[in-house]
């Protein structure tokens, strides 16, 4: 099943890098999901996070407030 | 504690390249080898340490406690002595507030915490203890604390509610104690350290080259500026001095990290330390980019209101340090 990877941050360098591991990890590994940026603070604040960035994957907020390694983010998708 | 590295410092100058004693350019380069290993290592300690802190205090934690304890009055210091600890990123600023305000934190508590953090985080303590020395640093700390503590009861006794968004307002509405106690994940020390770890490195890729070409800066302007300089233009009893720079300071921002190295230098060759910490808080503490961030969760007239509260009491810590030192 397809995973819905969502990337809360509203257009920080650190929320840009963390899109960055993300999207690299998603295609060397050719994981099927789906990347959308959430960059909206009220959006955002619906996921009642105090520190971007945040990665949500399929509405389950995994990391939030600091860029994670591709390790990381490749475990959280498997 | 350094004096192995002016060691190291005075070999490679004077023995290895065989530079003259009295050469300026002898004198800047060794100020220079010596600053920037001397800061680059008390960073790496305090950003360190400070994520160590924060790993087991995370923000969370933070906004429960100050949700949940009555704490009469003593709220605006803690909330103040938290952001001390919480590492501060300008863009998780709006995410924070809103935090705080959905958890029923006052706006002033709040204040506190938003004015302290930046103005006294880890990378500012590392530099401050690497070009002005631990009492210099202590005092900027404390007065730091204090000034996002006096800021934040100001405050909120102008009662600003209505000047929050109308988003924001609905929320505030809707605002609610924490009920539960905060659960952190349950991680080992080992397993945290690397987190940690990736977390100074990243810190330290974003403002190294700022440190590198302040300290360049100042390098240079040591070696030729001559010894009590300013002191015939910037002379403590100058009335203006101190609100000119703190007027001065607060649009600048993303160079923090690289104007620091140059101030250090400035204060060596005769401008007041009370003029320069006024200087080094607006710096630190007041930009605009995080102004327009704010715009998001609070109306002009609010932020205008928060920024005059906070360089007002800038200024009045800049007399004190002036009268005080």
């Amino acid at each position: 099943m397809s995973k819905v990877i969502k990337i809360l941050g509203t257009g920080c360098p650190k929320c840009q890098s963390m899109t960055n591991v993300v999207k690299d990890v998603v295609s060397t590994n050719n994981i099927d999901a789906s990347i959308e940026k959430v960059e909206d603070i009220v959006e955002i604040m619906k996921f009642n996070i105090m520190t971007t960035p945040a990665l949500v994957i399929d509405d389950v907020i995994t990391i939030k407030g600091r860029v994670p390694t591709k390790d990381e983010v490749l475990a959280l998708l498997n | 504690m350094f004096d192995w590295l002016q060691h190291i410092a005075d070999w490679l100058v004077y023995d290895l390249l065989d530079l003259d004693q009295e050469q300026h350019l002898a004198e800047a380069l060794n100020f220079f080898i010596y600053d920037t290993v001397k800061i680059l290592i008390l960073l790496v300690i305090v950003i360190f340490f400070m994520g160590i802190v924060n790993s087991y205090f995370p923000i969370d934690k933070v906004k429960n406690y100050l949700s949940r304890k009555k704490l009469y009055g003593l709220e605006y210091l803690m909330a103040s002595l938290f952001g001390v600890v919480t590492p501060f990123c300008s863009c998780s600023s709006v995410p924070l507030f809103i935090g705080f305000v959905r958890g029923g934190i006052p706006l002033g508590v709040t204040f506190a915490f938003l004015i302290t953090s930046p103005l006294v985080n880890e990378v500012a303590i590392g530099l401050f203890i690497g070009l002005f020395g631990i009492k210099t640093t202590l005092l900027y700390i404390i007065s730091g604390v204090l000034l996002g503590t006096i800021s934040g009861i100001i405050l909120q006794n102008l009662k600003l509610e209505g000047y929050l968004t109308p988003w924001v307002k609905d929320i505030l509405a809707n605002a609610q104690k924490e009920q539960d106690l905060f659960k952190a994940e349950k991680q080992t020390f080992t397993q945290r350290l690397p987190i940690i770890w990736t977390e100074v490195l990243n810190i330290l890729k974003g403002i190294v080259p700022y440190v590198i070409v302040g300290i360049a800066i100042g390098g240079i302007m040591h070696g030729y500026i001559p010894e009590g300089f300013f002191e015939k233009f910037m002379a403590k009893d100058n009335l203006f001095a101190v609100p000119l720079a703190t007027i001065l300071s607060v649009p600048m921002y993303s160079n923090a990290s690289g104007i620091l190295p140059i101030v250090q230098v400035l204060v060596s060759k005769g401008i007041p330390l009370g003029t320069a910490i006024a200087f080094m808080m607006g710096v630190v503490g007041l930009s605009l980019p995080e102004a327009m961030l704010l715009k998001k969760v609070m109306t002009l007239k609010l932020i205008a209101i928060f920024f005059s509260v906070v360089t007002l009491c800038i200024i009045i810590s800049g007399y004190l340090f002036n009268i005080i030192l």
